[in-house]
């Protein structure tokens, strides 16, 4: 299964609108770094406003793909992560720090063109 | 009577067979979404490390009552490894695998009661319960 990438102007925008299993998500970060790299992207929004469920695996994987984003030189910005997964992930002790994140796709734009200007 | 469902995890679509059983009993039994969301989580960390550290194990999700409370049980069973130093694989941020070192310990904060019982070169069985509160 492959998650969409959809190109605007200089950024990418990613919805996740499936369940993520283990290789899903790692496709999902090779995909996205070649696609920065294809298309000389300067920012990622990874919409997560679908997703049920954020586990360990999943959240390093999202991790990782911030920072190998920005090793590329793009910024990425997660955006409607849900109350049950913020919940949860903080049971858990998964802090995501250095994420960048917003409430939602709209916000997740101004929030990246803040970053980049920043 | 009640429900009782078993996964059989020997691949990665196992992890979101488990995790599925485990959301429809969940709504079923009348959680809430941050607890489905709690349980689905646990249920996933499990079958991620049968998968991870035995390659084959099997995920029990049943409900369970007792006098005045219903509630939903996990039980994740392997014939693996087993695991050496149960209180390390209970720190946080503990890792053999490169991961985050968050299943373990995590799964027990996100449950109301968690056993576990592992035997070097037998196997581990670990039991986690979620009360409807």
């Amino acid at each position: 299964m492959r998650i969409p990438i959809l190109k605007l102007r200089d950024y990418l925008l990613i919805s996740v609108q499936v369940e993520l299993d283990d290789k899903t998500a790692l496709q999902f970060q090779e995909d996205v770094l070649s696609k920065i790299h294809e298309e000389g992207s300067r920012g990622v929004v990874i919409d997560l406003t679908s997703v049920e469920m954020i586990d360990s695996f999943i959240a390093k994987v999202l991790g990782d793909v911030v920072d190998m984003s920005n090793l590329m030189g793009a910024k990425v910005v997660l955006t409607g992560i849900q109350p049950p997964v913020a919940i949860t992930l903080i049971d858990m002790g998964i802090m995501l720090e250095d994420v960048p994140t917003a409430l939602d796709l709209e916000q997740g734009l101004d929030r990246l063109q803040l970053e980049l200007e920043g | 009577m009640q429900v009782q469902t078993h996964v059989d995890i020997n691949s990665e679509w196992g992890i979101v067979a488990a995790r599925q059983a485990g959301r429809k009993l969940a709504r079923e039994i009348g959680f809430g979404s941050v607890d489905q969301a709690r349980i689905t989580t646990a249920i996933s960390e499990l079958a991620r490390n049968i998968y991870l550290y035995a390659n084959k194990g099997q995920i029990y999700i049943e409900e369970v009552s007792n006098a005045n409370k219903r509630g939903v049980k996990i039980t994740a069973i392997d014939q693996g490894p087993g695991i050496k130093d149960v209180r390390k694989v209970m720190e946080d941020g503990f890792t053999t695998s490169g991961g985050l070192g968050a299943g373990l310990p995590g799964v027990r904060r996100l449950m109301d009661d968690f056993t576990i019982d592992s035997e070097v070169n037998n196997g581990t069985t670990i039991s986690a319960i979620k009360w409807l509160r």
